[in-house]
């Protein structure tokens, strides 16, 4: 590793490679147990309320609120030091599961508990990495 | 001893803490993270009246400065000791906690009488920069949560806001929380910082990730610590008065925060009921306690989840001043993380070594006037794993 590393690009394993490729789609989708209705993400080979393995990776409306965040002032790498001040939150998404992501489009200092978002990517190597923007 | 009721193993008296040691700690460019973990386990060991040739147990943790894939065994080569339990425990917080209730529990089974268990690292000085960078991204999931560069402060800012909006707590509280530290860690020669410090300080003190700024996040330290555990039995002729675990807990909620179904509570709730259950005791019998303080809003929950404050309300025990030498239940009475040292997974071994120096009545300006049991805890990850043990002096077996 080097200073101009950049940002670390997810790689997907066999059971999170339908997320991703969703998402290359410009589609959010997390996973619904076919048996007991469960929703969950991230993709797991088992339910984790049933344990079944009756699993789909539906589409959900990309619609959220923000459950906690954070205004990062110092960098975790200097990849991200161009960003900085930037926020990350954990999202709640309409349809239940959380998620974590950065909130884009958006002046760092007016995010807040509560406040609803919707989803966008943003092309991070390979990927597009799921993001959320003001709703 | 160990005794049976319900099918469960009681392991309340049946080992004693008998050596403790702790190294310099702060800034120690000249010493390797062996070295130090080697004088610490040889000045535990000495402490305790024990030589190295009395030892048949020994429990490290890895260095992130020097990372060795079979630390403890290393260590024993190092060492040149060829001990019956030897292990290497995982990393995190928690972790030093529970290799003692593990080491107990081996004590009990017969595996080996006399644990030394030494932890040390140099994340102050001994990181090289992809180390440190390797530190930090292995934090989080690497698929859902590291791509969206959050920093250690960050995800544990995530609660700390959470916290804030949940309980109407202010910033004032966690400060109040830094400032007790400091408070104690005045008291304690032995602490990297030691210069008093007000509410205001912290709350001028820069933003590192909001709402917690630099002055709510714990120190970055070199240092190394280390306890000798051994059966109750042979704990009598110690030179010190030995410190006997009455009671330990261990429980888990999740790994990563995202995962998290609480963001304002944890599973302290659990491991420290465990931990009194097992000892008969409830918080109000403790005389100290030691709680995990990598970030001033941590303290505050795992107090209100250890049941020694109401749901919320840790905060306005701090800033009344209740959690200080002297008042309703003295917390962190070495300085913690926060003021004492952090040398990362050694961290909360210190706040045991403090703990044994108070059960002994030899904590010197800090001490807790007729302290005989305290309870320590520890959490790992992002509020993920703790473990709890509570601690006597004999007259309490």
């Amino acid at each position: 590793m080097t200073e101009s590393a950049p940002k670390p690009v997810p790689r997907p394993s066999p059971e999170t490679q339908p997320f991703w490729d969703a998402c290359e789609r410009g589609e959010l989708t997390i996973q619904r147990c076919e048996d007991c209705q469960n929703l969950q993400h991230y993709p797991r080979v088992r339910c984790t309320s049933c344990r079944s393995d009756n699993l789909a990776q539906v589409a959900v409306s990309g619609l959220g609120t923000v459950r906690t965040f954070t205004i990062n002032r110092v960098p975790v790498s200097a990849a991200y030091a161009a960003d900085v001040p930037y926020a990350v939150a954990l999202i709640e998404l309409a349809e239940g599961p959380c998620m974590m992501a950065n909130i884009l489009h958006c002046d760092p200092e007016r995010v807040h508990i509560g406040m609803a978002v919707q989803i966008t990517y943003e092309p991070r190597g390979e990927v597009q990495l799921p993001q959320f923007k003001p709703a | 001893m160990v005794t049976r009721h319900g099918g469960q193993v009681s392991l309340r008296g049946a080992t004693a803490l008998i050596g403790a040691a702790d190294t310099a700690v702060g800034k120690l460019p000249g010493i390797s993270p062996t070295a130090l973990c080697a004088e610490a386990a040889l000045a535990a060991i000495a402490d305790a009246g024990l030589t190295l040739d009395d030892v048949d147990g020994l429990v490290t943790c890895t260095s992130m400065a020097e990372p060795h894939m079979y630390h403890a065994q290393m260590m024993a080569e190092y060492l040149q000791i060829t001990p019956r339990y030897c292990v290497t425990a995982s990393a995190g917080g928690g972790t030093t906690f529970s290799v003692i209730y593990q080491a107990a529990c081996a004590i009990a089974a017969g595996m080996c009488n006399t644990v030394v268990i030494s932890m040390a690292d140099s994340l102050r000085t001994g990181l090289s920069r992809d180390q440190a960078k390797i530190m930090q991204s292995s934090t989080g999931h690497a698929q859902f949560e590291t791509p969206y560069g959050s920093t250690v402060p960050g995800y544990y800012a995530l609660i700390a806001n959470a916290y804030l909006h949940e309980y109407g707590a202010t910033p004032e509280q966690f400060a109040a929380v830094a400032v007790t530290a400091r408070n104690h860690a005045a008291l304690n020669p032995a602490a990297e910082q030691r210069t008093p410090i007000t509410i205001d300080d912290v709350l001028a003190s820069r933003m590192i990730a909001d709402p917690l700024r630099l002055l709510d996040c714990s120190l970055v330290s070199d240092g190394g610590s280390a306890v000798v555990l051994t059966r109750a039995d042979r704990a009598k002729s110690a030179p010190h008065a030995p410190v006997y675990l009455l009671g330990a807990g261990e429980a888990l909620s999740h790994e990563h925060i995202s995962q998290a179904a609480s963001l304002t509570t944890s599973a302290a709730r659990h491991s420290g009921k465990r931990a009194f259950e097992a000892a008969g005791l409830t918080p109000s019998d403790m005389h100290f306690a030691q709680i995990y303080d990598c970030f001033t809003p941590v303290v505050l929950i795992e107090m209100e989840d250890l049941g020694f404050c109401p749901t919320g309300l840790a905060g306005e025990f701090f800033a009344a001043g209740e959690a200080n030498l002297g008042a309703t239940l003295p917390v962190n009475t070495h300085g913690g993380l926060l003021s004492h040292c952090h040398p990362g997974n050694p961290g909360s071994m210190f706040a045991l070594t403090e703990s044994i120096q108070q059960l002994r009545h030899a904590a010197g300006e800090r001490q807790v006037q007729n302290a005989h049991l305290g309870l320590v805890h520890a959490q790992g990850g992002i509020l993920s794993s703790h473990c709890s043990l509570v601690l006597g002096r004999e007259e309490t077996l």
